[in-house]
């Protein structure tokens, strides 16, 4: 029964860069699951491997990188138009990432949406044009099927006039519009985990605002899960219901989004939630706004031990900046990896 | 409490250790990290010793010529490379020599054959004496690089290029040619550059309606076929000008060309430059608009001034040896490799002696080597981009 | 679209002016009027010189009159009449000289230009995606071979084997039967025969840069989000790359092709010159050479003319392919 709501595994995820200057260990052993239809945050300051971890997920991941260990499992439902229940694994891990079999799943069962929606959309084609190819190629339609389609899901993430609009370039279309473009795009072939990528990050507040209740009103009607990364803690609060707290490639913290807020573990989760500002508290509850000390270490030459513990103010020495903390189930759904919670 | 004194011990510890560790913290000024990313471009370090070999060449070209480039020398005309061995027949080895040829017609082609005579060798010589001349035009002397020595003269040679039609060596006209040709490319590239700063920065920094106007001008003067135009211009040249005078004229032609090409790198850093925070700090501390630009953005673009320069010569080397090619350059007596190249247009000579095409070598492997070392400093003028 | 058409045909104008008056003045530039110094040559020949007819074409080029009024009576006859002059070296009008040469050199910088797309393109696009493979190396030494090496020192080389090696004569782009023959479909044919050579060396030496603009341009590209999104999408690589990156990076390459064109003419002169074709650059040295200067005067305007059509006709590609441009 459990198995049934899974959706996807990763399993000691490791992806580096194998660099002149060196090797960037960007995702190193990077362990979470996603059930289905649920919203899974991801975590953490820039760099630390949020967005190589997605890539590492779609097999996206770019030049001179690699997964070097580590599995993904995508549970997908066989023939799920024919209203099929049968689940099959497929081990992503295995799949070369050009091959066939890769691409019919990505864009189709995962799909992404990107950083910034100024940027990925192609400047010299009609946004038309780039969702109904995403729709030929993996329903194998006619052309003017596509086209009612992609029309279809532009009306659906509030596009105006989205029979005109269809054959607008990118470059007439504010930030908004190319987002919910880039979201229409990503949905149109119903997939089971849409992966969002700080999607908001270059959009202002109000459009953040619609975007963010455009996603999720999209996902309680199509049922999808999200994996929806990004840095700012306030909008995790508003999406997810998990949230996975990533440090320079290694998962620091899993657990239910109350328990993050309200009982953080980890003195990096801590730290993060001290540094962000709060509306609406009374003078003497104000309390200065704390940042974290010194600053992301240099990714050629990662700490040893915990990689956190050169701006821990919890750590012991000789032992933080010896051994390799230990995952730690604290309580069931919460694990911490620091050797504070070590029985 | 104790707990929290300790803490704060070690924290002071810590950073204290780091202080030291900043201080061990090389710091590399910026001219260093462009050699070091320039170092990194392996065919462009090789090319600036070709480069400097080859201006060596060209400042000295008497002293490395072994043969007076003007002398022709009947008794060995078209004769080819001469070949250098360090063994003998019997497989001795020697200090590198050549053979005595002697001179042989074919009874059937008529064709004219070296043979070489293998009793008879001639050590080759450094530094040995030869035709008289003045070191950068100050001192005599008659010593030269290499050659045969001084007795052995009359019956043989040391032609590493071989000889033209009249029996002049090659590689010594080679030596000479690099005098002129590599000497215009600098001189009109720093003529161009001149004219490309001034209204490339004057089109940069003010924008607007003289920009403008500049724009469409070089735009103008980039749609006219560039070889057809020096042609027209080089013609106009007056028939008896000596030949320092065709020198700069032919210098000037190109420059008033070339000048587009500097204009537009030095626009394009300008107009980047000018939204950059520190040369808004600047103006907002009062500098001066001379001082931003000499103090504050002549520093940064420098780098890239140089690269574009070393990228625009070859171009210059070309259009000479071009011009000269095709006779509306320099002229004979005036020796530039282009110049040499109108031997290699008769066709009989160039298949009677295909070495005549060796300025044509110079030529490329010039170009070349500026090209490779201009690619290696666009890639080091900015070390901080990745 | 239309409008930007009919602003681009508008903005040619003054660069059309301009590019007549400099003419003018190289024509102007060598001392004397030319046509003292060719009744001069007929008297030398011992030829009777019919003062009347010299006073004609004195009075029809505005000789002897100020050069502002020359300037215009030139302009006026080509505008007019087609007349551009009368060549004193080959005593006939310059318009009855240019124009099979003008044709010859425009049919091989053309050529060359499509040569060197067919390799440039497909080249550049396949040593981006394999940036530091073998291939990808050999294709930098090719390109450097053609920045090193001029046409016309191509030419000499080519000339030299196929003279001592194959025993052929690479010169002209006609048999002789031909050369002087009215145009046909045989003289075409035999043209196309011939041209292959000059315009494999004229693409040799222009192709290098080509190659490395796209290469470079596309290696820009390659990394943009929104090829990422489109691989996301799940295209495969070969319709991705060509679908969104090479589109965007062939643009600046269009919108060269005036600037493309005038270096081709470049090098065609020079290089017809080594193998002596019958396309204008040998007819320009010999016009100068002369002082022949309504014929050298004509041909310099009439190739300049030729890539400021060039670059008009980029210019409106561009603005077909590229959306951004055409609504600016």
């Amino acid at each position: 029964m459990e198995n049934d709501q899974l959706l996807l595994q990763v399993e000691n995820l490791k992806t580096y860069f194998f660099l002149d200057e060196g090797t960037v260990r960007a995702v190193d052993g990077v362990d979470f699951e996603i059930k289905r239809g649920e919203t899974l945050g991801i975590v953490g300051e820039s760099g630390c491997g949020k967005s190589v971890t997605a890539r590492s997920i779609l097999r996206i991941v770019p030049k001179p990188g690699r997964i070097v260990e580590g599995e993904i499992i995508l549970h997908r439902v066989v023939d799920k138009r024919a209203g099929s229940k049968m689940i099959e694994q497929v081990r992503l891990t295995d799949l070369d990432p050009m091959g066939p079999i890769m691409r019919s799943l990505r864009g189709c069962e995962m799909a992404l949406v990107p950083q910034e929606p100024m940027a990925s959309l192609s400047p010299v084609h009609t946004i038309g044009d780039q969702i109904m190819e995403a729709i030929i190629l993996h329903q194998k339609v006619s052309k003017a099927e596509a086209r009612s389609q992609a029309i279809d899901m532009l009306k659906l993430v509030g596009f105006p006039k989205p029979e005109q609009r269809i054959d607008a370039y990118t470059y007439q279309l504010s930030g908004g519009l190319r987002q919910r473009a880039v979201i229409a795009m990503a949905l149109s072939c119903h997939p089971s985990l849409l992966i969002a990528d700080e999607p908001t990050t270059a959009l202002d507040v109000t459009t953040e605002a619609q975007i963010l209740k455009l996603m999720r009103s999209l996902q309680q009607e199509l049922g999808m899960a999200i994996m929806y990364i990004t840095h700012n803690l306030g909008v995790v609060a508003q999406m997810c219901e998990r949230v996975v707290v990533m440090y320079m490639g290694k998962v620091v913290e899993e657990a239910d989004v109350d328990a993050i807020f309200h009982k953080p573990m980890h003195p990096y989760t801590a730290a993060l939630l001290r540094s962000i500002p709060r509306l609406g508290l009374k003078t003497r509850e104000r309390q200065r706004l704390e940042s974290i000390k010194g600053s992301v270490p240099d990714p050629y030459s990662i700490p040893k031990g915990c990689p956190f513990h050169p701006r821990c103010t919890k750590r012991i020495r000789g032992v933080c900046d010896v051994q390799d903390p230990p995952n730690v189930q604290v309580e069931p759904g919460h694990k911490v990896r620091c050797v504070l919670y070590q029985s | 409490m104790a707990v929290r004194d300790s803490i704060q011990e070690e924290i002071a510890i810590e950073e204290e250790e780091l202080r030291k560790a900043g201080e061990q913290v090389y710091v590399a000024p910026p001219w260093k990290l462009m050699w070091w990313r320039f170092r990194k471009h392996k065919m462009a370090l090789i090319s600036s010793v070709v480069l400097i070999v080859f201006y060596f060449i060209a400042v000295f070209c008497e002293f490395v010529a072994p043969y007076d480039p003007d002398l022709p020398m009947l008794q060995f005309k078209q004769a080819p490379p001469t070949e250098i061995h360090l063994w003998d027949t019997q497989g001795q080895f020697h200090f590198p020599f050549v053979y005595q040829y002697t001179r042989a017609m074919d009874p059937q082609t008529l064709a004219i054959t070296f043979i070489p005579v293998t009793d008879t060798r001639y050590p080759i010589q450094f530094f040995v004496r030869g035709f008289e001349y003045k070191l950068l035009g100050l001192w005599k002397t008659d010593i030269h690089l290499f050659g045969l020595p001084p007795e052995a003269q009359d019956l043989q040679g040391v032609f590493i290029f071989g000889t033209d039609r009249l029996g002049r060596d090659m590689f010594s006209r080679v030596c000479y040619g690099a005098r002129l040709s590599l000497s215009m490319g600098l001189v009109s590239v720093f003529l161009s550059l001149a004219l490309g700063v001034v209204l490339g920065g004057i089109s940069g920094y003010y924008g607007g309606r003289i920009d403008i106007l500049i724009q469409r001008v070089i735009e103008f003067i980039r749609t006219i076929p560039t070889i057809p135009l020096y042609m027209t211009l080089a013609a106009a040249l007056p028939r008896d000008l000596p030949i320092e005078g065709v020198y700069f004229g032919i210098t000037m032609i190109i420059a008033l060309v070339g000048w587009t090409w500097m204009a537009r790198v030095v626009r394009g850093r300008f107009l980047a430059m000018r939204e950059e925070d520190f040369v808004l700090a600047a103006r907002l501390n009062g500098s001066s608009e001379m001082r931003i630009i000499l103090r504050h953005m002549l520093p940064s673009f420098l780098s890239y001034i140089i690269a574009a320069l070393t990228l625009n010569i070859p171009n210059m080397i070309l259009s000479e040896t071009g011009l000269s090619f095709i006779g509306l350059g320099l002229r004979p007596p005036a020796i530039s490799w282009g110049v040499l190249l109108q031997e290699a247009m008769n066709l009989r000579s160039l298949v009677l002696s295909p070495w005549v095409l060796t300025p044509g070598f110079a030529v490329v492997l010039s170009v070349l080597a500026f090209n490779f070392v201009g690619d290696g400093l666009r890639d080091a003028a900015d070390p901080y981009a990745r | 679209m239309l409008a930007y058409i009919v602003r681009r045909i508008l903005i040619m104008i003054p660069t059309l002016i301009l590019i007549s008056i400099i003419s003018f003045t190289a024509l102007q530039l060598p001392p004397g009027d030319y046509l003292t110094s060719y009744a001069a040559q007929l008297r030398q020949m011992g030829e009777s010189v019919d003062e009347e007819a010299i006073n004609a074409l004195r009075e029809r080029y505005g000789l002897g009159e100020p050069v502002y009024v020359q300037y215009l009576k030139w302009i006026h006859g080509i505008l007019t009449r087609w007349d551009w002059g009368q060549s004193m070296e080959w005593q006939r009008p310059v318009r009855d000289l240019i124009g099979e040469a003008l044709g010859l050199t425009v049919a091989l910088a053309v050529f060359s230009l499509l040569i060197s797309w067919l390799i440039a393109i497909p080249m550049g696009v396949f040593s981006a995606t394999h940036q530091y493979s073998i291939p990808d190396y050999l294709m930098s030494i090719f390109s450097f071979l053609g920045i090193g090496v001029p046409s016309f020192l191509w030419a000499l080389i080519i000339m030299y084997f196929a003279q001592t090696q194959l025993g052929l004569n690479v010169g002209g782009l006609f048999s002789e039967k031909y050369l002087s023959a009215p145009w046909s479909w045989d003289k075409f044919v035999d043209l196309l025969q011939h041209i292959w050579i000059p315009g494999l060396i004229v693409a040799i030496e222009n192709t290098a840069g080509d190659l490395r603009t796209t290469r470079a341009n596309l290696l820009d590209e390659v990394n943009k989000p929104y090829v990422e999104l489109a691989r996301a999408k799940g295209l495969s690589e070969g319709r991705l790359i060509w679908k969104y990156p090479v589109r965007v990076a062939l643009n600046p390459f269009f919108s060269t092709v005036g600037w493309s064109l005038a270096n081709r003419i470049s090098s065609i002169t020079l290089m017809s010159v080594v193998l002596s074709l019958q396309t204008t650059g040998p007819l320009q040295l010999r016009a100068l050479t002369s002082q022949d200067m309504y014929l050298a005067g004509a041909i310099l305007m009439l190739l300049s003319t030729l890539t400021v059509i060039g670059t008009l006709v980029s210019d409106i590609l561009l603005a077909w392919v590229d959306p951004r441009i055409r609504l600016e």
